[in-house]
């Protein structure tokens, strides 16, 4: 799981930096486990689970999901004290959609077999909840650099759920990583799991994910 | 006739929404517990569906598609505003979800009691945008657009009544505790995914 570390690793350098207060440091350390995005708040489920069989795109899917999220964070907090409370669904998708259609002809630029794959998920990024539920829960009632530091922290919580379950989907599913076939190399034939490439693997496995997470952080939930 | 009913039965049973493309998940989870109130935000989602691609399918049709705004006149034939489509497509979606909901408040108060609170929350939901995209990508004409619109919703309202079912049982069982509420409904949906596999068998 080396792409889990590197993650875990970036947030351990900005850590040192001095511009980062106790409270900032927080708003990204914290979606990566006690209030995760995908496994506590319940939100971007959809993505989630339609991307990941294999890692490629669900990586490049975790980047997307980032930067839309932390700029339409910090776009939406410099404009909160202007934005008319009645219409402000509509303010933010239009600002969402704005940074959707940027990274969606990015993608289609430079990587476009990705894209091809991804099909409507880049789209559906308008209305993945976790950009709308920071958007209403953080970013109307906080100052830009913070929102945009909780959107990178979101981004981040978010894009290391996809990573798990992908990671798992394809060494199960196909038996490889990033397509490199890991059981051939080793000398192992493996034949490839069918369930794990289908929808219902994914949930499972996102449910085991949750089982593991949260008995290591004792979160409970009522019935 | 008979392709409408195909398009109907195909995007109810077998590219369903939820089990199939995993569209409009966080409402699907989130309002699961009871049956009445999965009802309620069901019935609002197949009528958002049924309106809202019927209209994006005109729009991308005669204003976003290349070329077609030829009706404008020759020198707008070569005109490209693919890339307007996400944009458009959601204003679309959030203005009718407005619109519905003053209506509905102004002429059935009761039917608003059930629904209201659920409106403002269909306009995020991935399945509404996510039908109107699968919709571009297949040849579709506008009935049959319609029909797909009213199948989908008809699928997602399916989906979410029969796991609103199933927690409500879930009650009774003695799950592990740190299993309980989200993780075991998602083994859950996985599994209900697995029954709706047998719809592939289906040939159409």
């Amino acid at each position: 799981m080396s792409t889990e570390s590197a993650e875990v690793q970036e947030v351990k350098e900005q850590k040192s930096e001095p511009l980062f207060s106790k409270r900032n440091k927080k708003l990204i350390s914290n979606p990566l486990d006690i209030d995760n995005p995908i496994t506590v708040q319940v939100l971007g489920i959809c993505s989630a689970l339609a991307v990941t069989t294999q890692l490629k795109p669900a990586f490049v899917m975790s980047i997307g999901l980032m930067i839309v999220t932390a700029s339409s964070n910090a776009a939406i907090s410099l404009m909160r004290n202007t934005i008319p409370s009645r219409i402000r669904i509509i303010v933010q998708l239009a600002v969402v959609s704005l940074w959707v259609i940027l990274v969606d002809q990015v993608l289609k630029a430079y990587v476009y077999d990705v894209s091809k794959q991804l099909s409507v998920f880049v789209g559906l990024i308008i209305t993945n909840c976790i950009v709308m539920g920071r958007l209403e829960a953080f970013a109307m009632g906080n100052k830009p650099w913070p929102s945009f530091l909780d959107g990178i922290g979101n981004g981040l919580g978010y894009g290391l759920i996809l990573m798990s379950v992908a990671f798992f989907r394809e060494l199960l599913g196909a038996g490889s990583l990033f397509g490199f076939k890991v059981f051939e190399a080793v000398g192992i034939h493996y034949q490839g799991n069918g369930l794990m490439l289908l929808p219902a693997g994914a949930c499972i496995i996102i449910g085991l994910i949750i089982w593991v997470q949260r008995t290591l952080n004792g979160y409970r939930e009522a019935h | 006739m008979e392709n409408l009913i195909n398009i109907g039965v195909r995007s109810i049973f077998i590219d369903n929404m939820i089990f199939a493309y995993f569209l409009g998940m966080c409402s699907f989870l989130a309002i699961s517990k009871k049956v009445t109130t999965a009802f309620g935000l069901g019935v609002a989602v197949v009528f958002v569906l049924s309106v809202t691609i019927p209209i994006n399918w005109i729009i991308q049709n005669y204003v976003l598609t290349a070329g077609a705004l030829a009706w404008l006149g020759p020198q707008f034939a070569s005109v490209d505003l693919n890339f307007l489509q996400f944009i458009v497509f959601i204003s679309v979606i959030a203005a009718v979800v407005q619109l519905t909901e003053m209506a509905v408040e102004k002429f059935s108060p009761a039917l608003y009691g059930t629904l209201g609170i659920f409106l403002p929350l269909i306009a995020v939901n991935c399945s509404i945008l996510g039908g109107a995209l699968f919709m571009v990508g297949r040849p579709y004409n506008l009935t049959e657009a319609t029909v797909y619109g009213f199948g989908s919703g008809i699928g997602w309202l399916l989906a979410i009544v029969a796991l609103a079912g199933v927690r409500e049982k879930m009650k009774y069982s003695n799950v592990p505790g740190p299993l309980r509420g989200l993780g075991i409904t998602f083994i859950l949906v996985g599994l209900m995914s697995l029954g709706f596999l047998s719809f592939l068998g289906f040939s159409l």
